[in-house]
């Protein structure tokens, strides 16, 4: 078997190594730093190109409301994807550096407020996807991290995720940007604090999860190469981008239709300050909507131009992706809905008061 | 040889599994693919990140799908 693969090596030609990408540490840099200026050279040319292209070859009068909202969105959508890309990889690159397991390890022993902070922050950089929250839940609770700690976790992880930062980033700016990681990670600490401080809160857990008994995952885990880093970056930047492409530009199209014709302040009266109940009203709508979380920052961008608040808009978008049905169904299989009830109730609340803090003391 | 690839029934975990039936396909390797979607049976090999990949009782990976090339190395290191 392993001659005939040698042969096989032996036999690449330069279009298959040019597939295969990088063969070395060093070339994989060299690749790297390569795209990093094609980015950079792209980044600087977005403006002339997206007036360009709407008002030379499409003809559009500058100032019209189709020429606005044209331009807005010709100049969005490759800079939000741009930018999306980047970010992508970068997060993915240091994520090589973590690992579910090593996050475990981490956690384990770790008392209540401590845990909770360090688990928050862990939610952010640990590689993890929401099919794998089963496992995790159980894996964490055997080991016997706190309940309120393994919370903290789970409720960052999808809240500060890189999407719902490189959007923020993208079309708000850092400020609102860091403001909303900021304010996320602190949801995540305060509640999963609150949950592990309800009354018996373990008996919410399934009772099949205490009789579990966890393996001992024997794997030498090898140190992977910066090649092998960059590779699997690439993979989960490809497979992310190609997942919410879609999203992004739907939502910058419906944003950019908001951009050019509605008037401005004429949300103001219904998302403003004034109207109280915006904010929870904006927590509840954003349970059920969840896979459309990249294409929902543009559209309450746009929103925002109008006259809708910072806090209500912040609100809404924590709610729509740290409050997502599919991720409670998932928990469902180990968690009796009147614990799911607790940490919905928790969370929410939560998200309102911050909603409420930015409303009122900005 | 029996592949049990561990997982919750989610995307990566169908990817995981299609890759492995492939590998063996092409390799011409005796060897069938199974799923294991049971969360105490998956617990019970220490995975916590799925899919995970179990070449005759022995844990060879976890946490992501491997590329074609470690897929091979995985199912030819386990045959020898």
């Amino acid at each position: 078997m392993s001659t005939s693969s040698r042969e096989m090596t032996a036999k690449l030609s330069l279009v298959d190594r040019l597939r295969q990408g990088p063969q070395t540490d060093l070339s994989a840099w060299a690749t790297v730093m390569a795209a990093a200026l094609i980015w950079l050279a792209l980044w600087g040319q977005l403006q002339g190109f997206a007036n360009w292209l709407s008002y030379q070859v499409l003809g559009l009068a500058e100032g019209s409301h189709l020429g606005e909202s044209v331009a807005f969105f010709l100049y969005d959508v490759p800079k939000i994807l741009l930018l999306l890309s980047g970010m992508i990889f970068l997060v993915s690159t240091v994520r090589t550096f973590f690992s579910v397991e090593r996050t475990r390890q981490l956690l384990g022993g770790k008392r209540e407020g401590v845990g909770n902070v360090l688990a928050a922050l862990l939610g952010v950089v640990t590689p993890f996807c929401s099919c794998s929250a089963v496992p995790l839940f159980i894996g964490f609770v055997e080991s016997g991290i706190p309940l309120g700690v393994t919370f903290s976790f789970l409720i960052a992880t999808p809240m500060v995720n890189e999407i719902a930062l490189v959007m923020l980033f993208g079309l708000f700016g850092w400020k609102i940007a860091g403001l909303y990681m900021g304010t996320g990670l602190l949801v995540a600490v305060v509640a999963g604090f609150f949950i592990g401080r309800v009354p018996n809160v373990e008996r919410g857990v399934e009772d099949f999860v205490w009789q579990i008994s966890m393996g001992q995952a024997a794997l030498q885990e090898a140190k992977p190469s910066w090649r092998e880093r960059f590779t699997k970056a690439w993979q989960s930047t490809r497979e992310i981008v190609g997942k919410v492409w879609l999203y992004v530009v739907i939502g910058i199209a419906v944003g950019a239709g908001i951009h050019g014709y509605v008037p401005a302040g004429a949300l103001a009266d219904i998302l403003g300050k004034e109207a109280w109940w915006s904010v929870p009203a904006g927590v509840i709508l954003g349970i059920p909507m969840y896979s459309n979380a990249a294409g929902i920052i543009p559209v309450v961008h746009a929103l925002m131009e109008k006259g809708a608040a910072l806090g209500t808009v912040l609100a809404f978008m924590m709610s729509v992706v740290a409050l997502s049905l599919p991720e409670m169904i998932i928990l469902r299989r180990v968690l009796k809905p009147r614990l799911i009830a607790t940490f919905v109730a928790i969370v929410g609340v939560g998200i309102i008061f911050t909603g409420y803090l930015f409303n009122f003391v900005l | 040889m029996i592949i049990k690839i561990l997982g919750t029934g989610c995307a990566n975990c169908q990817k995981a599994k299609a890759l492995a039936a492939s590998v063996v396909a092409e390799l011409g390797l005796d060897a069938v693919v199974e799923e294991v979607t049971d969360i105490p049976a998956i617990m019970s090999y220490g995975v916590m990140s799925t899919p995970g990949i179990v070449i005759d009782e022995k844990l060879v990976g976890y946490g992501g799908v491997p590329t074609r090339e470690q897929m091979i190395q995985l199912l030819q290191q386990a045959g020898a």
